[in-house]
This record gives C-alpha cells, sequence and structure tokens, in this order.
C-alpha cells in the first residue's frame, strides 16, 4: 500500500490533511480528510447558566454565529418551556437567519467558489483567486461584497449588534424592527434579488457549459438529510426531518427534530477528530449522507417564492428520471438557488407588519432538555442541551454540517483522485482538483482563523513502509 | 484613522487583537490625539470590511499571530495587495482585503498597516497566556507612542525597520 499525504496547516483550526492511499494496482482504495473539529466546547459551555448559551456558542465559529445562535436560542425556548414564540420574535429571527445564510452563500461564491468555476480548475493558480476574479469581473466581485455587506445589516439590524448579537433570547427575541430600519433595508432589496437572480443565471450557464464534466467531477451517490417545510417546502429556520435515499425514495419524512437521536448515530474512527452520522436504520456502512444546500433543493417538493421556485425546477430537470442531483459540483448551482430564495424572503418578510410588533417573547414551565435543530448554511445543524435544576448546562452536544458531510467528503476526494491521480505522482492541477471537490460542500474549516501565521501546503508521497516517497511544498500564492 | 482588531476573545491569545483595541479606546477617551480614531472589532476578516477601510486616511489593523519564530511581543509593518491563495475556505489575509478594496471602490486603499501580536495558546474558552499578557503591554506602549505620531513617514519608517 502507497500512502499519499496532503497537509495543508493553517492557524488554530483550520488544520486539515488528506491522505490518499493505493492498492498495488495504484488504485485508491480510501480517502482520509482529517480537519480539527472544534474541541473543548463541552468544558466551555458545561457550567454555565442557560441563557448564556446562544451568545457564548457564536464564539465558536466567525463563519456562521448566526446560525449557533438561532439553534441555541431555539433550545432554549424549549428549555424555558415555549413550544410557539410570538409572530413577531419567530419573523425577526427567521429575517436574521435569511440575512446570515445571503451573506454566507455570497461570500462562498462570489469570494470562494467563483475562481473555480469562471477560470477552470486548471488554470493558474495565481490567477485564480478573488484578486482574478477582480480583475476579469469587476463588476461581480464588487456585487459580491455587496450583496455580503447587504446580509451583515441585516444581522445587525435584528441582533442589535454588528458582531455576535444578542438578538434572539430564550423564549423569544429582545428587539423588533424600527420603521427607519425596515425602510433602510427596504431601500436595497430590489437591487439584491436582482443580484441574486442574476448570479443564478451565471452558475446554471457555467454548469451547463461543461455539463458532463460538472455531472462527473467528484460526484458521489448519497443519501440526502434536511428540513424541510409545510408541505415538503424548502426550510431554513424550523421543519421536520426528511432524509431521501440514493434514487430519491423517501427513508424517514416528518420526523420531529426532538427525535434525532432515533434516527442518527454518531461513529468514531481512531484517525479523526471528526465523527461520522449516519442514518441509524441503514447502519454506519451504508448510512452516510449529504447535507447543505444540495440536499436541501433535491429534498424539498417546491421552493415558496417564485424566483427560487423556478431557477430549482430547471435544477431538478438536468436529472430527467426524478433521481436527486448527485454532481457535487451542483452545490454550488444549489447554494445560489437558495441565496436567491433568502433575497425573496427578505423582500417578503420586510413587507411584514409583524416585524414592528410589541410581543417579543413567551414564557413557559421550566424543562430540562433543550433541541434546536437549524438549517445553517453549510446543512443541518444540531444543538442539544440539557440542564440542572439551577438552570445550568449540564451537557451539550452539537453535530454541525460540515461533520455531517464527512463521509461524502471522503468519497468525493476518493473519486477525484481515482479519476486524476496517474502512477504516484502529485501534481499541481490534482491539488487544486482536491480543493475544488472539497471546496464544494463550503466545509468550516477555519472556526476563527486569520491568515496571519498560515502554513503553506505541504504533499508528502509515503510507501507502504512509511517511507517517504516524495513532498510536494505549496506556498500561499504559488 | 481606524483601528481594527480582529481576533476571537474567546480562543486564548486570539484575544490579543480586541484586548489592545479595548486599551485604546479606553485611553484614547481621556486623551487627546493627533488623529481622529474610529474603532472596529471583529473575529476575522472578511470581504465586506473593504468597506470598512473606506473614508479613512489610514488604517491600522492589529491581529493576533500564530508564528512561532516572532522573536518580539509584536511587529509592524506596512501592507500591500497580494494575490495569495489559501487552502482554507474562509480564511482572508489583510492584503487580500486591499485588493478587494480597489475593486469595489476603483482605486487603493488608503495606507493600512498592520500591527501582528505574538500569540502561543488559542484553546477554547482559555484566557491570555500569561506571556501574551506581558507582550499586550508592550505592545500597547508601542502602539501608544504610534498614536502620538501624526506623520505618515514616520508611520512608514517605523514598519521599514
Amino acid at each position: 500500500m502507497i500512502k499519499i499525504t496532503i497537509d495543508p496547516v493553517s492557524r488554530v483550526e483550520g488544520h486539515g490533511k488528506i491522505t490518499l492511499q493505493q492498492n498495488e494496482q495504484l488504485e485508491i482504495t480510501q480517502a482520509r480528510f482529517q480537519i480539527a473539529e472544534f474541541r473543548g466546547f463541552e468544558k466551555f459551555i458545561q457550567g454555565r447558566p442557560y441563557w448564556e448559551a446562544p451568545v457564548l456558542v457564536q464564539r465558536l465559529c466567525g463563519i456562521c454565529p448566526v446560525s449557533h445562535h438561532l439553534a441555541a436560542a431555539k433550545a432554549m425556548d424549549q428549555l424555558v418551556g415555549v413550544d410557539q414564540i410570538p409572530p413577531t420574535a419567530e419573523k425577526i429571527r427567521r429575517l436574521m437567519h435569511f440575512g446570515q445564510v445571503l451573506q454566507s452563500h455570497a461570500l462562498h461564491f462570489f469570494h470562494l467558489s467563483s475562481p473555480d468555476l469562471l477560470f477552470g480548475y486548471d488554470d493558474e493558480v495565481r490567477h485564480r483567486n478573488i484578486v482574478g476574479v477582480i480583475n476579469d469581473y469587476p463588476e461581480l466581485a464588487r456585487q459580491g461584497v455587496l450583496l455580503r455587506k447587504y446580509g451583515q445589516e441585516v444581522i445587525r439590524i435584528t441582533s442589535g449588534k454588528r458582531v455576535h448579537g444578542t438578538g434572539a433570547i430564550p423564549g423569544g427575541v429582545n428587539k423588533n424592527l424600527s420603521v427607519a430600519e425596515r425602510n433602510s433595508l427596504q431601500q436595497d432589496i430590489d437591487q439584491i434579488v436582482d443580484w441574486a437572480e442574476s448570479s443564478v443565471e451565471l452558475m446554471k450557464q457555467i454548469f451547463l457549459h461543461q455539463a458532463e464534466w460538472q455531472k462527473n467531477f467528484a460526484t458521489i451517490d448519497t443519501h440526502m438529510l434536511s428540513l424541510t417545510g409545510q408541505g415538503g417546502a424548502l426550510e431554513l429556520y424550523d421543519g421536520t426531518l426528511r432524509a431521501c435515499d440514493r434514487d430519491g425514495k423517501v427513508i424517514f419524512d416528518q420526523q420531529s427534530c426532538d427525535d434525532y437521536l432515533d434516527l442518527i448515530n454518531e461513529h468514531i474512527e481512531s484517525w479523526s477528530y471528526m465523527k461520522f452520522p449516519f442514518l441509524k436504520t441503514l447502519g454506519v456502512e451504508q448510512g452516510w449522507y449529504r447535507v447543505g444546500p444540495l440536499a436541501r433543493i433535491n429534498n424539498c417538493d417546491f421552493i415558496r417564492t417564485p424566483l427560487a421556485e423556478q431557477q430549482r425546477q430547471i435544477f431538478k430537470s438536468q436529472q430527467s428520471d426524478g433521481k436527486p442531483v448527485q454532481a457535487t459540483l451542483a452545490y454550488h448551482w444549489a447554494r445560489l438557488i437558495e441565496l436567491l430564495y433568502c433575497a425573496e424572503s427578505i423582500r417578503e418578510l420586510l413587507d411584514d407588519g409583524d416585524l414592528l410588533g410589541d410581543e417579543l417573547t413567551a414564557q413557559g414551565e421550566m424543562r430540562l432538555k433543550g433541541i434546536g435543530v437549524i438549517e445553517a448554511p453549510r446543512g443541518t445543524l444540531f444543538h442539544h442541551y440539557e440542564v440542572d435544576e439551577q438552570g445550568l448546562i449540564t451537557r451539550a452536544n452539537l453535530i454541525v454540517s460540515t461533520t455531517h458531510n464527512n463521509q461524502a467528503m471522503n468519497e468525493s476526494i476518493r473519486r477525484v483522485a481515482q479519476d486524476s491521480l496517474s502512477g504516484q505522482e502529485l501534481t499541481e492541477p490534482l491539488l487544486n482538483q482536491l480543493e475544488v471537490a472539497i471546496r464544494a460542500y463550503d466545509p468550516c474549516l477555519s472556526c476563527a482563523t486569520h491568515a496571519l501565521g498560515q502554513m503553506p501546503l505541504q504533499v508528502d508521497l509515503l510507501d507502504a513502509a512509511g517511507k517517504l516517497q516524495s513532498r510536494k511544498y505549496k506556498q500561499a500564492g504559488n | 484613522m481606524l483601528i481594527f482588531a480582529y481576533g476571537n476573545p474567546s480562543r486564548g491569545d486570539d484575544a490579543l487583537g480586541p484586548a489592545l483595541l479595548d486599551e485604546i479606546q479606553q485611553i484614547a477617551a481621556h486623551t487627546r490625539l493627533a488623529f481622529e480614531l474610529e474603532f472596529l472589532s471583529d473575529f476575522q476578516l472578511q470581504i465586506e470590511h473593504a468597506t470598512d477601510l473606506h473614508r479613512h486616511d489610514r488604517v491600522l489593523l492589529i491581529d493576533a499571530c500564530a508564528e512561532t519564530t516572532m522573536e518580539q511581543a509584536w511587529r509592524f509593518s506596512v501592507l500591500s495587495p497580494d494575490t495569495s491563495t489559501a487552502y482554507t475556505t474562509h480564511a482572508m489575509s489583510p492584503q487580500q482585503l486591499l485588493g478587494v478594496y480597489q475593486q469595489v471602490y476603483g482605486k487603493s486603499a488608503p495606507p493600512v498597516f498592520m500591527l501582528a501580536l505574538r500569540g502561543q495558546l488559542f484553546n477554547l474558552g482559555e484566557p491570555l497566556s500569561e506571556q501574551a499578557q506581558i507582550d499586550l503591554q508592550q505592545a500597547s506602549r508601542f502602539c501608544w507612542q504610534l498614536l502620538q505620531q501624526p506623520d505618515l513617514q514616520v508611520w512608514l519608517d517605523l514598519a521599514a525597520k
């Protein structure tokens, strides 16, 4: 056996490493993508009063703090015995969440994946980055920044602060929207919807331009898990769990999130800090699945907003047999359909007078367990807390989106390596393609990481005895 | 001038940037300075921060640095746009931020300086390490001297050292 190791090391938690294993026939038999999941969270949160959780959990991640904030707040609703928060509170939270998903998807497309998509995967790396996009597609890059800025403004207004606000509290929210705040968001929303629609169109063209290649690159057939709303609608904030198999047939549907432990289990591997979730009824080997935009757009029966629904139908028509779209690169397309859905939903919500209402919280009888589930930008996010009689947290369990996609990312990497690795030579295009495959999932590898102190990419080729055969070293920017 | 510190206050020495910003803000509240200061703190750099650089004639970024080879408590430098690309999917370099600025506004960003603070321990839930607390005081003194110097050339000279 020959092991090929790709070890990109970045600051704090951006540590990732790929190990490819070949057999004697040089076929890829296994791919292991190791990333350092945030550890120590239980220690961090244990003994804290439950009401601190929605604020504390935001410190887990600098990328999607609002998703953690809202998932924790939903769990806290249960702890304070509230099954239904007031309409104003729910709509403020939904607005906040749409802002979060919009800005996150905008960042991913315009900043992270558009260089791959626009320039192709074999383009020179120095060109294939955001600066390349800026030079070649100046308007696109500008729109990306301003879309992101708009999403952040929605978050600021709904949560009270630009960074790590306190908007959602147990049982509701702590502020509504003023007329001035609503008006300020309404000023730009038509432009935001237009840009979002254009981005889906662009993505569709990119996908269809190289349809066969796009459909095959890093593609794997998987089950898919997501929330769905009433009638099977696309749902990001609250709903029930639906899992569909590789052919699109329902494995389970309309399952309460409170029962997630009956549906999902987590497998542990000695070589990874990350767990491997699987559907209990199918077992470890067969039960792994994907979450995130691809799963959500495949799993839902319709989208409430007209423009996004139109795009969903075009997306689904790519698969003439009615089966799910399994192309890994279709994550990008699905993500932008959701971007459009969020923009349309924000526009719709801003016309809703409930955002200005005064009933912000509900109250109930204290309970000892709370489970909050939300569709974060990267996929389904579970927060589960238990407290003692004093309201101090005794146990916390989180399953984050990237963890759900753990096995799927390994399989996509294996597929790329199998298709593109010739012999035992690691090439620059291969490294690029492995990164492109990972990037499609938008994994959150870099909670609270910055670029300072960033380490270069190192690639090792080891033989069966563990002896280094070759090393490839990739400095940032090269 | 904008002073923008970034880092996660709940991750050990990653809190160095926000901690220094707090100190500066407290002192600035009671002191007349050569600059009109605006303060910003966030967990990490993102593309929309390009819009925060706008309408400032100078920017000071402050961040913890995980380089273990740093001999001093801090390192002061001037930044220029860079085309570096990162493996990590969400990290953004300050140099890339300048590139984004150029696109959005069609001109070069104002002079942007980086004050990198030596950090060693970045565990979730941990406070600043003892060494980081000592380093913070040194960096604070340097930063304060810097803010007494309105002349851009002085900053450039210091950054070139």
